[in-house]
This record gives C-alpha cells, sequence and structure tokens, in this order.
C-alpha cells in the first residue's frame, strides 16, 4: 500500500513539473500571440499549424546560440543565477491542490503533490527566494544596468512580499489554515474567498504582478532604461532559463490565486452532479475530473489576465512603484485585516447570539 | 486673442478625483479598449499566400516586350533613356545580322539594355515615350531586395519577356 | 533513516557555516550563509516544527539575507579589498585571542549541559504544529507576544520617521 502511493506520489510530481514546463513553454507563444492579437496583428504562424510549434523552434534556436561568459564576470555565480531561478520556480507547484482525490479501487489519491500544513508559508518562502536568481546573476555579470536590474528586482520583492503577506493573512483569517488543501476545500461550490475578500484580492493581484516581474512593475527588465536589466549579459539557454522562470512563475501565482480566492477545483453545482451518480465512487471520480478542469481553466483565465495586461499598461515610475507599495497597498492590506476581522467577530455575534 | 479655430482647449491642471487618482477605473477601460483589438479584424497580409490588392494603374517591374514571332521589338532608338527623368535606362544599339530576323523585329537593336532599379522611381514615363510598345511596366511583379548592388543593374536577360514555348494563344 | 539524516544536515551545516567564515568572497559567504539557514530549516522539519522552518527561510533567506547581498552590491568588492584590509602583528594576535577565550566560553558553557530527554508520557510530537504554536502563543505567552509587537510597533515608528522627506526635500 505504502510503495504505491510513494510510486504514486512521485509520477505524480513528475507529471505537475512536466506540465509546468509544458505551460511555460507555451506560455512563450500565447504571450506572443495575445501580443498580436491586441495589436491587430496575427503573430507566430509559420512553424506548424497556427505557429503551434514556434516554442519547439525558440528553444532550439536558444540551444544553438552562443554560449557567452563576459570575461570579467564571476563565472560561477553567473552560471548559478539562471539554475537558482529555475529550480525555485520549479519547486513552488508542489503545494498546491490541482483537484480533490481520485478513487480507484480501494485506494483514494489526493491530487496534490505534498499536503503540508504550511501549504501557503511554504510558497511563500519560495517565492521570496526567487529574488536571489536575479540578484546573483545581475551582480556576476559584471555590468552596471545588470546591477541596476538587480538591485531594482531586490528591493520591489521585498517590498511588494509584506503587501503580499498581508493581503494573505485576511484569507487566512476566514479560512483558519495554512494549508492549501483545507483552504481549497472550503471554498465548495460557489462560496469562493473572492466574495468576501474582493479587497485583499486586488492587493495580491497587484503583488503578484511585482513578484513575478511582469508589466506594468517589470522594472528590474525593462529594455528600454536597463537593455533587459539583470539579463542583459546573459545569452543561449541561460538567457532561456530566466525567461522560462518567469513563465512558471506566472503560471504559479496563478494556481496561488485560482485556489485561494477562486475556488480551486470547485465549480457551482458540483454537489447536485455529485449526488446525480448513483454509484458515489464514480460520482466523485466524475467531479474530480471535471474539477481539475475547472481548476486550469482559472489558471489559463488567470494566466490571459496576465498577458492582457502587459499589452496595455506602461510601465511605472520607480518612485511610483514604491510610493503604491509602501504608502498605498500596506496600509490598504492592513485595514482588509482588520475589516475581515471585524466582519468574523460579526458574524459569530449574529449567527451564535 | 481670438480662437481661430473652435477646437482650442483650456489646459489646467485640475486636482484629480478619487475614481481618477484610484487609476483602476483608468486601467480597466485600457483593458476594454485592447480587450476589443483582440477580437478585431486582423489588419496582417500573410504575404507569399496572399497578396496586398493592387491598383489597376500599379507600374512595377520592367519588361521588354516580344512581338507576335518572338522577336524583340526594342530598337534601341533611346527614346525610353531620354524620357526617364532618373536617368536609370543606358543600352548600346547594334546592327542586326543575316540570320538573325527571328531574333529582333526590326534592322536595329539593343545589344545590351540596363535598367538600374535603385534609381528607377517606377514612374513609368520610358512606357509612354516608346514609339514600338517594347518596354512596359508590369502590374503583378516587384523589383525584389537584393544582398548586393551590382544585382540591382538588371540586364537584358533578366528584362526580356521569356519566349513562349507553347502557342496556346 | 532520521538519524543518518539528522548527521547528513548537521554535517551540511557545519560545513556551510565554515564556509561562511572562510570565503573570501563575501557574495559567496552570503550564499553559503542561506545554504545554512537551509539546512537548519531541515533540522527543523526533523523535530517536525515545520511552521518555524518555514518562517525561518521566509524570514531570514527570503528577507534579511537579500538585504545584505542588498548592501554588498553597493559595495566595490573587487581584488582591491585584499590590500586596504590591515593585516599586521598586533590585529592576528587579538584575533586569536579573543577567538581563544571565545572557544573557551563555548567548552566552558557545554561542559556540564545534560542531553534532556523528552518524558514521553507527556511528550507530544505535534507541538511545533502551526496551530499547537499558536494557541500556545496567543494564551500562554499572550504578554510577551503582544510586547514583542508593539517593539516592532516602535521600530516601524522609527524606520517611518527616518524614511520621512524633510522639509524643503525634493527627491522627484
Amino acid at each position: 500500500m505504502d510503495s504505491v502511493l510513494l510510486i504514486y506520489k512521485g509520477i505524480y510530481i513528475l507529471a505537475i513539473f512536466g506540465i509546468s514546463l509544458l505551460i511555460a513553454t507555451y506560455s512563450t507563444y500565447f504571450e506572443r500571440k495575445i501580443a498580436a492579437f491586441i495589436q491587430d496583428r496575427v503573430g507566430p504562424n509559420r512553424a506548424g499549424p497556427m505557429g503551434l510549434l514556434q516554442p519547439l523552434a525558440d528553444a532550439g534556436k536558444l540551444f544553438f546560440k552562443e554560449e557567452f561568459i563576459p570575461a570579467k564576470a564571476n563565472k560561477m555565480l553567473f552560471i548559478l543565477g539562471p539554475g537558482i531561478a529555475m529550480l525555485v520556480a520549479a519547486m513552488s507547484s508542489a503545494v498546491i491542490p490541482f483537484g480533490d482525490t481520485l478513487i480507484i479501487g480501494e485506494t483514494s489519491f489526493d491530487l496534490i503533490a505534498i499536503d503540508v500544513n504550511i501549504g501557503i508559508l511554504y510558497i511563500f518562502g519560495v517565492v521570496s527566494l526567487g529574488v536571489y536568481g536575479l540578484m546573483i546573476g545581475g551582480w556576476a555579470s559584471n555590468n552596471k544596468f545588470s546591477l541596476l536590474g538587480a538591485i531594482r528586482a531586490a528591493s520591489q520583492n521585498i517590498s511588494y512580499e509584506l503587501a503580499m503577506g498581508l493581503s494573505l493573512i485576511a484569507v487566512l483569517m476566514l479560512s483558519g489554515s495554512l494549508s492549501l488543501k483545507v483552504i481549497a476545500e472550503q471554498q465548495t461550490g460557489f462560496n469562493w474567498n473572492i466574495w468576501y475578500q474582493p479587497l485583499g484580492f486586488l492587493i495580491f493581484l497587484i503583488c503578484a504582478f511585482a513578484e513575478t516581474n511582469r508589466t506594468p512593475f517589470d522594472l528590474p527588465e525593462s529594455e528600454a532604461e536597463l537593455i533587459g536589466g539583470y539579463h542583459t549579459e546573459y545569452s543561449s539557454m541561460k538567457l532561456g532559463m530566466y525567461l522560462f522562470a518567469e513563465y512558471i512563475n506566472i503560471f504559479v501565482v496563478s494556481a496561488v490565486m485560482a485556489t485561494l480566492y477562486f475556488g480551486a477545483y470547485n465549480f457551482p453545482f458540483m454537489e447536485n452532479l455529485r449526488n446525480a451518480f448513483d454509484d458515489p465512487v464514480l460520482g466523485n471520480n466524475v467531479v474530480t475530473i471535471i474539477g481539475v478542469a475547472v481548476m486550469f481553466a482559472k489558471i489559463f483565465a488567470f494566466i490571459f489576465f496576465f498577458m492582457w495586461v502587459r499589452w496595455t499598461l506602461p510601465r511605472f515610475r520607480y518612485d511610483q512603484l514604491m510610493k503604491l507599495g509602501w504608502n498605498i497597498l500596506i496600509p490598504l492590506a492592513i485595514l482588509n485585516i482588520l475589516l475581515t476581522g471585524g466582519g468574523i467577530l460579526l458574524y459569530e455575534y449574529f449567527t451564535k447570539g | 486673442m481670438e480662437p481661430l479655430s473652435n477646437r482650442r482647449k483650456n489646459v489646467a491642471q485640475k486636482e484629480m478625483t478619487l475614481s481618477e487618482r484610484m487609476y483602476l477605473p483608468a486601467i480597466a477601460q485600457g483593458l476594454g479598449i485592447t480587450i476589443k483589438h483582440f477580437f478585431k479584424k486582423k489588419a496582417t497580409i500573410n504575404y507569399p499566400e496572399e497578396t496586398r490588392q493592387r491598383s489597376d494603374v500599379w507600374r512595377g517591374l520592367h519588361v521588354l516586350k516580344r512581338d507576335e514571332n518572338g522577336a524583340e521589338r526594342c530598337t534601341a532608338c533611346g527614346l525610353c533613356a531620354v524620357a526617364c527623368p532618373a536617368e536609370a535606362i543606358t543600352m548600346t544599339a547594334g546592327e542586326r545580322k543575316k540570320g538573325e530576323e527571328h531574333l529582333y523585329r526590326e534592322e536595329k537593336y539593343a545589344v545590351t539594355y540596363e535598367v538600374n532599379m535603385l534609381r528607377c522611381i517606377f514612374c513609368g514615363l520610358c512606357e509612354e515615350a516608346c514609339p514600338k510598345a517594347a518596354i512596359f511596366l508590369q502590374d503583378d511583379k516587384l523589383a525584389p531586395a537584393r544582398y548586393e548592388r551590382d544585382e540591382f543593374i538588371y540586364g537584358k536577360d533578366r528584362l526580356v519577356e521569356p519566349l513562349k514555348t507553347t502557342e496556346t494563344k | 533513516m532520521t538519524e543518518s539524516l539528522f548527521f547528513f544536515f548537521a554535517s551540511l551545516t557545519l560545513l556551510c557555516a565554515i564556509m561562511v567564515v572562510i570565503s573570501k568572497n563575501p557574495v559567496f559567504s552570503v550564499i553559503f550563509l542561506i545554504l545554512t539557514f537551509f539546512t537548519i530549516s531541515a533540522h527543523y522539519i526533523l523535530l517536525n516544527a515545520q511552521f518555524l522552518a518555514a518562517v525561518n527561510i521566509i524570514v531570514y533567506a527570503g528577507a534579511i539575507m537579500v538585504l545584505f547581498l542588498f548592501v554588498l552590491m553597493f559595495i566595490n568588492t573587487g581584488k582591491n579589498v585584499e590590500g586596504t584590509l590591515k593585516r599586521n602583528m598586533l590585529a592576528k594576535i587579538a584575533g586569536t585571542i579573543a577567538g581563544g577565550l571565545l572557544f573557551t566560553v563555548v567548552v566552558a558553557a557545554l561542559k556540564d549541559v545534560t542531553l534532556g530527554h523528552p518524558d514521553p508520557a507527556t511528550y507530544d510530537s505535534q507541538v511545533g504544529m502551526v496551530e499547537n504554536l499558536g494557541k500556545v502563543l496567543f494564551t500562554k505567552y499572550m504578554l510577551p507576544f503582544q510586547l514583542v509587537a508593539v517593539l516592532f510597533l516602535v521600530s516601524m515608528v522609527g524606520a517611518v520617521m527616518i524614511g520621512k522627506r524633510e522639509t524643503g526635500e525634493q527627491n522627484f
């Protein structure tokens, strides 16, 4: 029994890793496609049908490019930078519940890689490590623009992590658990957290944009001012790793947002559907499979939103970025915590009294 | 001063309202505009498969025509070179030998005929000047981009209309 | 299993900690310090204190060490650091004496320590879990917890005061 579960976990982790790589690969394609559509163009359409093989072509090109390391760069750290970025990005999808339980025979399989009771903290810790890849790479390049990009990345990530954490606390007050699985289970049907936490979600969304270095917060890698920021000196697959890590981060952040605020794998009338089947096992499995599809639909919707915003909004100025983070988002997040606490107390007063 | 048009606007820095300072309505408006463009018809023309609709009087790459027997019409009179405002056309004239009647229509013909496509402005004056209806600007071909400047000087090898091998017309 | 894991992480911790001190490049020191925090977090997980492990990584590796690295980036850590460092005889002797004294203190402190074994009757393996930790913090240690919060508030106010724009100062 134990070995079955162990093998299952191994396969599941590999599958999640593969899926996140696949989604990251195709994010590059959809990024270009969406950019083109918004700008009234058609985008890549030469490689394969509708240009669907474009990511493969891009990857092949990146692999065959010259691996360039600047003469005065710190070689070890220069190579370590993209590695850390990629490692950290790939680590974070471990605790996200992509679905409920599948029941096959006598065994029930949880569709979550690791169910720890500190799921959110794990993601938070891993995400906060992501900045090291950028910092080390930017510093090791021995280039002033890269250094500026690295410094921007560091200060931006630290500033927005605070607001992000504070906006999370309100969700945790509602759920009373740090486990993402428990949080997902609480939002059955249409009982999503977004209805209780609109302000918290807005803060989290803005911080997610800042944490993943996406427009309008892509100051660490702004082409116009910093000629690429921390990855100015990078070429070949090392550059590819940085870009890849960014897209995996978008995927993970989308998954976290879907889990925390949009009910993860839950969808309206799921209980009705479950009860419509005579066989409880079959009903459970059908609901679970639809739930996984719903979860991925939510994730893709968020990824689309990320890209949509990128091709709509211009970049912030750096002082505006800092002002938004420290002067607006953090006080708002604290206010949100107070409001949530008050709301919970009122609810308990009226339901118990 | 009296306004010259009624389009003059007074620009004064006003205090922003709360909704303006929040920027969120403006962001939503911007997102609305971009999503509208997302579903719009695309402006792209997939070039090699589709070509842009050309005007009926489009003037493209030159061609030196042959007559109905396949002989070159050009007599190297030089009127096209005189008419050319960009001085893109040069030629040297030669006399037709015995036995070349099937190649050249008149007794005088162009031994070389060169059009410099870098100078040419595709005005079509050569076409108008030609008394023998020998040079035309085609409506379906362009002078394509090339790597070397020499390649833009089109000689007779590239200008003369190819011989029709089959007599279907 | 657990024991061999413990020895693995313990040796890794010591190795990383030594590397922090002997690395010539301060950036490498910071990276090894981060690794040290990771291995310490691994120890916390071995002790079933997952919350502490996560918080250790978030706070130390995720925030404080970023600031360390941030500051290091502004300092010129080129080759001329070696030359400017004063390495006269007096400094070496003073360093040796200070290190020896510290070592003596550590030895003296650890000499009489008896390793306490948990009483199996009262031992609760779930004591490090988030729920239990929260309950203890908000009941038994309520006053110290709130005092620490006030301390943080004071330091926050201080930071705001330092960062406040002076009258007449213009940044943008």
